[in-house]
């Protein structure tokens, strides 16, 4: 187990001079021992390359790899100690399930009868004690996918597991078991995890510091709360959340708040630079209220969707659509009704040049 | 369930192919079957013998010797171009223009005529000018393709290696080509060492495109007639006379066309039978790995 510590930039160009030329921009991270991290963006921001240069797989064109303080940057993932689990499941197909779960451990001279231990032990976690003499190749593919992730876990001396999206082959069902699974296995082997995926649930519902990106850039690191109340970016907020979040622009002119055409006064409490932001709310803090409420800006409804656990309602305020989420018990607006919601509140974050202000 | 609509006129729709067939292999494969139950003294007097050809070519010491012959050939070429097409696809790069300039090498020797390979190969090794057989000479071999028996089968394997590995290596190439990055990338994790790499990944991946060059390989070299026909003859005595060439002399030479129907037929079956051993093996093989240990 390791703590490691990332300061590099990485392009797989050989001389990179604008942003786009990196896959990752010069960034300095830290991921503590013991730690479940989640690397959360859209795909091609750069997550897998932040992997692989983790694993080793990569070498980061500048910079530097820390493992415990460290010099790691060229070293290769054997000498890392790195376990890592792919996409697609990957096994031998001329094995036993056992065999495959004891191959990084023979590879490493482990003692037989610990090898037999550990694989049981990892067989058992994994619900596959019944399969460990059957041929690999014959299972199916979230099977296999399994013992991808056991021979990831088998050893119990790594200094990290990196998952690359290692759920993607397997069934919807099976899925909530295995990340429950993983979760569990972090604290009981007490493993520092790095958890790659697009799927925001998936990366919430894992990790406690959950590591967002895009285009090459990390945006946030945070716990879900954070992530979910605080967004550091507007991409953090539009990412996270289903629907995303809401954003609209607004003028600051002192005390004074110009939003789709309502003049309101600024939170006392909250101090706002001169000028242009952008105002961001969770469609779960919107409010319906009267139109002629204090405080209150007036949208129209244009639709209304029942999604089952929640009413989603579209709006307009003045050219700039808005979403809420409404409680399935509150009798939803009539489309086409204009009603009034409150913008500002505790929950109400501003943003200039993307960045949160504080 | 609906009943499966029965539509007995749909058999005519295969009357084409059926046509073709038969003019292009059933009708010939008859009138060998027909020669070799009969003796044809002359075009308009025959006399049904039975299985008497079958007989005689069976107890003909020369077949023995050209099948044994032939057999130890097959066995060497496999021996020798299965392991070696193997090593050289592995040597191979595997992108960037080196990897298609490498392509085109390799491939050269599979695009020269045959007859054009045992002609290359007479002069390549003749002792006064041929740069092998010159080499050789010089370096105090008695080398004699011509004179000595065990020289002159070398040559001839040695040519077959030269003309045919490339199709082994070229089969194995495409195989390695298909075998995703994340494999050998999880090895590197699993820390396995190169030759783990290749037992457990490489080789496994290749069985597919193996077990087609194999076969490929057997049935080549088990009707081989051109190459060794134009370099040695068949000769020194019959040290290079494998199946096809005893069989022309028989059919064209002698013209006996009884005993030689009679033996196209018999290694006809030949080939049949240990392509269908081989492949079943092969076959076997896989699966066994696939359920291993399921019992």
């Amino acid at each position: 187990m390791a703590k490691i510590q990332l300061d590099l930039a990485h392009s797989y160009k050989p001389d990179p001079k604008v942003d786009g030329d990196y896959a990752l921009l010069p960034l300095k991270m830290t991921f503590e021992d013991g730690g479940a991290y989640a690397l959360l963006g859209p795909s091609g921001c750069g997550k897998t390359t932040m992997l692989n240069i983790m694993s080793g797989l990569v070498v980061p064109s500048h910079g530097t790899v820390l493992f415990d303080g460290q010099d790691m940057t060229r070293a290769t993932p054997q000498q890392r100690n790195i376990a890592q689990v792919f996409q697609f499941p990957v096994i031998y197909d001329t094995m036993t399930v056992a065999e495959n779960l004891a191959f990084p451990l023979k590879n490493r001279k482990v003692p037989a009868d610990q090898i037999k231990q550990r694989v049981g032990q990892i067989a058992e976690m994994l619900e596959m004690s019944h399969q460990l003499g059957m041929g690999a190749a014959g299972l199916s593919a979230d099977q296999k996918q399994k013992i991808s992730l056991g021979r990831g876990l088998v050893r119990p001396d790594v200094s990290a597991v990196l998952f690359d999206e290692p759920l993607t082959v397997i069934d919807p069902h099976l899925k909530w078991q295995l990340r429950r699974k993983l979760k569990q296995i972090h604290h009981e082997l007490k493993l520092t995890l790095i958890y790659v995926t697009h799927d925001q649930v998936e990366a919430l519902t894992f990790a406690d510091q959950v590591v967002v990106m895009t285009r090459g850039k990390v945006v946030q690191i945070g716990t879900p709360e954070a992530l979910f109340d605080r967004p550091a970016h507007t991409f953090v907020g539009h990412f996270i959340g289903s629907p995303g979040m809401n954003f609209l622009p607004v003028t600051v002119r002192g005390d004074v708040l110009e939003i789709a055409g309502a003049r309101l006064p600024t939170d006392a409490g909250r101090h706002l630079p001169d000028g242009v932001l952008t105002l961001g709310i969770r469609p779960e803090y919107l409010e319906l209220g009267a139109p002629d409420a204090p405080g209150a800006v007036s949208v129209r409804v244009l639709q209304v969707q029942d999604i089952g656990t929640y009413w989603l309602v579209s709006c307009d305020a003045s050219g700039v659509p808005l979403k809420l989420r409404l409680a399935p018990d509150v009798a939803p607006p009539a489309v086409g009704e204009t009603v009034g919601l409150q913008l500002l509140g505790e929950n109400t974050c501003f943003y200039q040049n993307e960045e949160l202000l504080p | 369930m609906t009943e499966k609509p029965v539509n007995q006129k749909a058999w005519f729709l295969i009357l084409p192919v059926l046509v073709c067939v038969a003019f292009s292999a059933i009708l010939p494969l008859m009138t060998v079957v027909n020669y070799s139950v009969q003796d044809i003294i002359s075009p308009d007097r025959r006399v049904f013998v039975g299985t008497e050809w079958f007989a005689a070519v069976m107890r003909d010491q020369d077949l023995h010797a050209a099948l044994w012959n032939q057999l130890k050939f097959s066995g060497a070429v496999l021996l020798v171009q299965i392991p070696l097409g193997i090593a050289l696809a592995l040597a191979m790069p595997a992108s960037g223009w080196k990897a298609s300039a490498t392509l085109v090498l390799v491939a050269l020797s599979l695009l020269i005529p045959w007859n054009v390979v045992g002609t290359i190969w007479q002069i390549f090794a003749r002792t006064d000018i041929g740069l092998m057989g010159a080499t050789l000479e010089r370096m105090g071999v008695d080398y004699s393709y011509t004179g000595n028996a065990t020289h002159a089968w070398l040559t001839v394997l040695l040519m077959d290696v030269w003309h045919w590995t490339p199709l082994v290596a070229l089969l194995a190439y495409a195989g390695l080509r298909s075998i995703p990055d994340a494999y050998y990338q999880a090895a590197r994790i699993d820390g396995a060492s190169k030759f783990a790499v290749f037992r457990y990944i490489q080789l496994p991946k290749m069985r597919g495109v193996l077990m087609i060059a194999v076969l490929l390989r057997f049935m080549d070299s088990f009707m081989i007639y051109t190459e060794p026909f134009v370099l040695t003859g068949g000769g020194p005595g019959n040290a290079t006379t494998f199946l096809s060439q005893y069989l022309t002399q028989k059919a064209v030479g002698q013209f006996d066309l009884g005993p030689a129907a009679a033996f196209s037929l018999i290694y006809f079956f030949i080939i049949l039978l240990f392509c269908f051993v081989l492949y079943n093996w092969m076959l076997r093989l896989g699966q066994a790995e696939k359920e291993g240990g399921q019992s």
